[in-house]
Parts: structure tokens; C-alpha cells; sequence
């Protein structure tokens, strides 16, 4: 499930590398003597001292970052790391000390307090840790909040709010006061609230970190498949590295004001960029007991060497694949097809499905470390990877999400899931977080 | 020898005379003002009272336990209707409804004022800072001091039984307005300035509905502190309840006095009972039939 949506927002970002928010050279300092103290922070002496020396604390220091149309970036810290003041910055919430911020274009930093809200009401929405509702109105009135203020007529804003209590799963409970409603609930009510404005961009602070467990999980799948619906601009603020990691097209690691790296997950959790982040994401290092199995999933629809390439990009329309593993008769691995491949045979009206089946694509065995698989994924892009038996037939694929899920979690990698897993998860410690876990 | 160096090193401050001739100055060239004042303060007590007296007293007593029984419940409103038949019987009718006239000016004027400075305060450090021992000053201060210069002012009446009234029972509007509005949660204030709320739509839709509940608490206390001014304005001559009790205590005649008392105990147990319903509701419309004890209904309620 998480595998298809992302290859959808993948296949978006190709045709549209559009930069929706871009954060210039962002530092906050709070207390008055805003200046002189990244004048220090920039002679080289460390947040610590400044603190001491001036009193002020630098929230965020010289963050840089560009996000694009439809991704999802994640800022992930420690408490105290800058990363929901820097989510603040973007919206202005918390002025930025230097620094600029750009939203479609738009220059936020120099906008008037009218300018400001009309671009809060147009285009951001957002989402918060303590959920920020009120309890005195029903979940309906709630959701139609931003719309309320912008002024939209009664009828009108009821019609968006009932659509958004569809979207998030809260169907005929549009009555309930808000006092009524269950911790996972009221975020969900508080997920339509900032999606029934339609604004394009999702800022997210912390929004799953006051849920137990198991009502996170299903709220970050429920976030996901919106999202794969609506594809919004998200930033997304967690100290959760399994939620980073599993939500995030990128993430930036922050500590003490600072982004200390900014990659794809694939990416940080290969190359730690230093001390720091390696310590960060050590304990999530799944990658060393965990195998291919845990996560490869069955291949629902392959295509056969023998079939014509009508026949086979009929049935990769169907089932919505953009790639197709192709066999021999006795289900043994020849190689992957893509759809643009396909669709160009069949238009020259080739009879053989052979000159678009690329026989080099990446293949391993049930019990190969995901160590070893994930290096796959990163010089092969977003392409599944198959799983074949000694024989060599194709036994399951794994695609990119759930490969990354499993690698953070140390549950449920999939969700067909129904290979054995005993003696896998035991050892294997429960949820890491880097907090220490207090946040409950 | 201790008393003669205390006289020479600790000067005495005549600070009465400094009092009294700043309101002699005040007298002498704003007499005019007060006047108006004065007059404007009559128009509306006077008009409070002239409609409470209007109809025949059963009908008056009829309407009170409707909006007693739509505001509180019925146990409220069945007090309300024998309480205020009670006082009937006593004789009291017409003073009561003078210092319900009383109260209900003054309790206005209280929340006109206080609960705007309230919401001042608690959106400014500073003013919060100048407006804490301004409060303070104000509710410690015996209400008498209040009545003395307000009579030299304005004149024996309801105009300064009103003011002195509103002085002293206002804080608690400024107190809870002020309270209520800090403890509204901060995500929730964020949030909606997060999507684009102006802060009059901030103050309207989200600080004051969810401090309703604290503000009405307020009302409440002003209601209760208006009351107990009653025996004082009763002293300014400004009738009502207070009479009888000012009446028997110059005379020692302690059943006047006690009767008065009565009438009084009568109209506050009425009044608290019935705003206190207001400050219980979860900012839902009124309840109707509700069982007497509100507190905490809501809450089973929303489990069922």
C-alpha cells in the first residue's frame, strides 16, 4: 500500500520538479539581542556559549532547504533541536531573525500582517501535536474552521466539511462534540480541518507523537493514502526516525538549531554524515537481521515472455504498474519490463514482448540481508526488486516502501504479510526513538 | 524620648486633607459632569426599576421562574417562584425589585467595563501589571470610603450607590476575564492564526467561547459582590432592601432589620443559583430540564 502511493508521488515528481517552499539561510533567535548573537554563532563559537554570553537562544541557525510539488519532507530532532520553530518559521507563526521564505514563488518574509493571512488561509494548512480543536464545537464545525474564517458561506463550508469527514474516515460522526471523541479521532479531525481549505501546502508539527502506537500507524497509513489523493507540499515534524524514515521523501536532521544532514532515508541510513546522526539512526539498523523475505510481497500480475505486448500493457494498465516482471513458462525470472517500453512495442506492433524486457534488473534470493538490498534501490531508483528461488522463478517482489518500512519497523512490514516471521521479530527491539521514548 | 526622635525623623503625611481637597478641586470644577452623570444614573436605575414594578407582582414573580427555569432548571425555578412569593408576603416587593434594578445596572456597568480591561490584560504584560494592585486596592478598600466621596459628588441617590457598586464589585469581571482568556490552550490560539484568523476572529471564535465558562463564573461573583453593596447603598439612600436593615440599625429595631436581611438572603441565593448555571454550560444552549446539580452532567452524557 505505502509502495504504491510513493511510486505515484515519485511518477508526479518527474513530470513536475516545481519548488513549492524554499527556506534561504532561516535562523530564529530568541531574546532581544537577536544580531549579536549569530554574529557570535558565526565567529564560531557554539550555541552554548552564545546562550551564556548573550542570554538568547538560537532556535534555528541558517536552514536551508527547498521542497518540491507533492513531497514530503520531514524534520526530525531531539526536543529542543529547532525543528517545530523552524515548521513555524515557514508560516511565519514564529518570525524568522534573518532569512528568507518562499511559498509558490511568493516572498513570505516580506508580507504584510494582511498579506500574511490571506496566504495562511489560501494555501497552509496545518496540523498540530495537541491537536489545537475546539471543544466547544461539533467535529463539523471544526473542520469547516478554515473556511469559517475565510468567509465562506454556511452551506457551502458544510458541503467541504462533510467531503473532508469522508476523507478521514470519520463518516456520520460530523455531530460529536469534540469532547466525545477518541485521541486518534480528534486528529483525524484535525487532519480535515487542514485539508478542507484545499491549501497546497501541509505544514504537520508532531502530529502523530501524542498517539499510542498502534493508532499512530494507522494514522500515518491514513496519512499516506490521503496524501496519495491529494498530494499536498508537506513538511512533517517528528522525532520519531521510523516515522521520518517511513513518511519522508527526504528528511532533514536537525540538533541544536541546525540541519546536520538532509537526504533520502536510503541515503541517511547509509551514509551517516556524521557522529551525530550515525548514533541517531544505529539503533534502527533492522538492515542486519532482517532479510528479504520480511518484506517482499507477491507478485500479483506478471507478464510471460511468449505474450504479445498488447496483451501484457492491457493487463499493467489494469493493475496500474508502471513495471512488470516478465517469465518463462516454468515462472523463471527472464527480466523487468517498463510500461513506456511496452506501450512503444506495441505501437510499432511487435509481435515479441523480448526487446522491452531488460534482463539485468536486480534479483535476489528470500534470504539475502536487506542490507544488501538496499543498495539496490539506490542506484536503481524506484524499480522493484525481485526475489527468486535457487531455480531462479520469481518468488515475490520487494518495492520501495515497504523495503524502507521494514527497515524501520519492527512490525508488520507488509501489509499481505502472511510469511512467517518467528525468530525475526523477537529479536528485535520494539519502536526506536530517540527521545528516549518519553513522549507518551 | 523614643516617641520625640519617632516625631522629628518620620514626617506625618496629611493625606486626608490632600484627599479631600483633591475632591473638593474635582467638585468645584466638574460639577456639571457629575450632574449628568448623576442624571443618566437615575434614567436607568429608575427605568430597571419602573419595568420590574410594571406588571402585578405574580405575573413579575411568573416570569423570573420562566427564565429561571430556562436558564438553571426547575429546582432553581421552584426556588425562584416561593422565594420571591416569600418575599411578597413580607412586605418587600417593591424594595426588592429596586435592588434587583440595582444589581442588574450595576452588574452591567461592572461587565462593561471589566470584562473588556480583562481582556486587555490578559493580552499585555504590562497592563496586566498595572491593572493587578489597581484590583487589589479596589477589592480590599472598605466599600464605605468609595461611598463618601461619590455622595459628596453626586449627591444622597442611586447614582452613588451605583458607583461605589461598580468599583467594588467589579475586579472579579477583570479577574476571570483575564484568567479564562490565559488558560485558553495555546495550540488552539495557534492554530488559528495559523489559518489566517484576525485577531477579532481569534478573540470571538476561539478566546472567548472557550473561556466562557471562567467569564460567566465572573459574572457570577460580580453579581454576588453587587449584593452585598446593598445595605451601603441602602445608607446612600438609594432604597431597596438595604432600607429596612440601615432602618433597623439606627433605630435597634431588630426585626425590621432582620426582615430586610431575609429579603436579601432571599434575591442572592436566586441570583447565584442562576448565574452560577450559566458558568456550568459547556457553551451549548441553554438546558431545559435539567436535574438541579448541572455539574459534571455534560460529561456522563457525552460517555452514553
Amino acid at each position: 500500500m505505502i509502495g504504491e502511493q510513493r511510486s505515484g508521488i515519485t511518477e508526479a515528481k518527474k513530470q513536475d520538479r516545481e519548488q513549492i517552499i524554499r527556506v534561504e539561510n532561516c535562523s530564529v533567535v530568541f531574546g532581544r539581542r537577536g544580531q549579536q548573537a549569530l554574529q557570535m554563532r558565526r565567529s564560531g563559537k557554539n550555541k552554548a556559549e552564545v546562550e551564556k554570553e548573550t542570554g538568547s537562544t538560537i532556535g534555528v541557525y541558517e536552514a536551508d532547504f527547498e521542497v518540491e510539488r507533492g513531497e514530503i519532507f520531514v524534520i526530525i530532532g531531539l526536543s529542543g533541536s529547532g525543528k517545530s520553530t523552524l515548521l513555524r518559521a515557514i508560516n511565519r507563526l514564529i518570525e524568522p531573525t534573518e532569512g528568507e521564505v518562499y511559498l509558490g514563488g511568493e516572498h513570505v518574509s516580506g508580507m504584510s500582517s494582511k498579506q500574511l493571512r490571506e496566504l495562511r488561509r489560501k494555501k497552509i494548512g496545518m496540523v498540530f501535536q495537541h491537536f489545537g480543536l475546539l471543544p466547544n464545537r461539533t467535529v463539523l464545525d471544526n473542520i469547516s474552521f478554515g473556511l469559517e474564517i475565510q468567509g465562506v458561506p454556511k452551506e457551502q463550508r458544510r458541503k467541504s466539511a462533510e467531503e473532508t469527514l469522508d476523507m478521514v474516515g470519520l463518516q456520520g460522526q460530523g455531530e460529536k462534540l469534540i469532547t466525545e471523541l477518541s485521541g486518534g479521532m480528534k486528529q483525524r479531525v484535525g487532519l480535515a480541518r487542514a485539508l478542507a481549505t484545499e491549501q497546497e501546502i501541509l505544514l504537520m508539527d508532531e502530529p502523530f507523537s501524542a498517539l499510542d502506537p498502534l493508532i499512530r500507524r494507522d494514522m500515518q497509513n491514513l496519512f499516506l493514502s490521503i496524501q496519495g489523493e491529494v498530494k499536498r507540499t508537506v513538511v512533517f515534524v517528528t522525532h520519531d526516525l521510523d516515522e521520518a524514515l517511513t513518511l519522508g521523501h527526504r528528511v532533514a536532521i536537525m540538533k541544536d538549531g541546525e540541519i546536520v544532514q538532509l537526504g533520502t532515508p536510503e541515503n541517511i541510513l547509509r551514509e551517516p554524515a556524521n557522529e551525530y546522526v550515525e548514533r541517531f539512526v544505529e539503533d534502527v539498523d533492522y538492515a542486519k537481521v532482517r532479510q528479504a523475505e520480511s518484506v517482499m510481497v507477491e507478485a500479483k500480475e506478471v507478464a510471460y515472455i511468449n505474450e504479445g505486448p498488447t496483451v501484457v500493457l492491457r493487463r499493467m494498465r489494469q493493475a496500474g504498474m508502471s513495471h512488470m516482471f516478465v517469465l518463462d513458462s516454468e515462472r523463471r525470472l527472464v527480466g523487468l519490463c517498463e510500461a513506456e517500453e511496452v506501450a512503444r512495442l506495441a505501437e510499432r506492433d511487435e509481435r515479441e514482448l523480448r526487446d522491452a524486457v531488460d534482463d539485468g534488473t536486480p534479483k535476489v534470493q528470500r534470504r539475502t540481508p536487506l542490507r544488501e538490498v538496499l543498495p539496490l534501490f539506490v542506484e536503481e531508483g524506484d524499480t522493484p526488486v525481485a526475489v527468486v528461488d535457487e531455480d531462479e522463478r520469481l518468488e515475490g517482489v520487494i518495492v520501495r516502501g515497504a523495503l524502507i518500512a521494514g527497515l524501520t519497523t519492527s512490525a508488520e512490514p507488509n501489509d499481505e504479510g502472511d510469511e512467517d516471521f518467528s525468530g525475526v521479530g523477537a529479536r528485535e527491539t520494539s519502536g526506536v526513538r530517540p527521545d528516549g521514548g518519553g513522549g507518551e | 524620648m523614643l516617641a520625640l526622635l519617632q516625631s522629628e525623623l518620620i514626617p506625618s503625611i496629611p493625606l486626608a486633607e490632600w484627599t479631600e481637597s483633591a475632591v473638593d478641586w474635582v467638585t468645584d470644577n466638574f460639577d456639571g459632569v457629575f450632574d449628568v452623570l448623576d442624571s443618566a444614573i437615575d434614567l436607568v436605575v429608575g427605568s430597571l426599576e419602573h419595568i420590574l414594578l410594571a406588571p402585578p407582582a405574580l405575573v413579575m414573580v411568573a416570569i423570573l421562574g420562566v427564565i429561571a427555569l430556562l436558564l438553571a432548571g426547575w429546582r432553581v425555578a421552584l426556588f425562584t417562584v416561593l422565594g420571591l412569593v416569600f418575599v411578597i408576603s413580607l412586605g418587600l416587593w417593591e424594595a426588592a425589585m429596586q435592588t434587583l434594578a440595582l444589581v442588574l445596572a450595576a452588574t452591567i456597568v461592572a461587565l462593561a467595563i471589566g470584562i473588556p480591561i480583562g481582556i486587555i490584560a490578559a493580552k499585555s504584560e504590562a497592563v496586566e501589571a498595572v491593572i493587578r494592585p489597581i484590583l487589589d486596592i479596589a477589592q480590599t478598600m472598605p466599600a464605605f470610603v468609595y461611598l463618601v466621596p461619590t455622595v459628596v459628588l453626586l449627591g444622597i441617590g442611586a447614582g452613588p450607590a451605583l458607583i461605589a457598586t461598580v468599583v467594588f464589585a467589579m475586579p472579579p469581571a477583570v479577574r476571570l476575564t483575564m484568567l479564562g482568556i490565559q488558560q485558553v490552550p495555546k495550540d488552539t490560539v495557534e492554530a488559528a492564526h495559523a489559518f489566517g484568523a484576525t485577531p477579532w476572529q481569534t478573540l470571538f471564535k476561539v478566546e472567548l467561547p472557550l473561556s466562557l465558562k471562567t467569564i460567566m463564573a465572573g459574572v457570577n461573583q460580580v453579581i454576588m459582590l453587587s449584593l452585598s453593596m446593598v445595605v451601603i447603598a441602602g445608607l446612600a439612600g438609594a432604597g431597596g432592601l438595604g432600607e429596612p436593615v440601615v432602618a433597623g440599625l439606627s433605630q435597634l429595631d431588630v426585626g425590621v432589620s432582620f426582615v430586610g436581611g431575609v429579603g436579601i438572603v432571599v434575591i442572592a441565593i436566586m441570583l447565584d443559583r442562576i448565574t452560577r448555571a450559566l458558568a456550568r454550560q459547556d457553551g451549548g444552549a441553554p438546558r431545559f430540564f435539567s436535574r438541579g446539580k448541572g455539574a459534571g452532567t455534560d460529561a456522563t452524557e457525552g460517555k452514553a
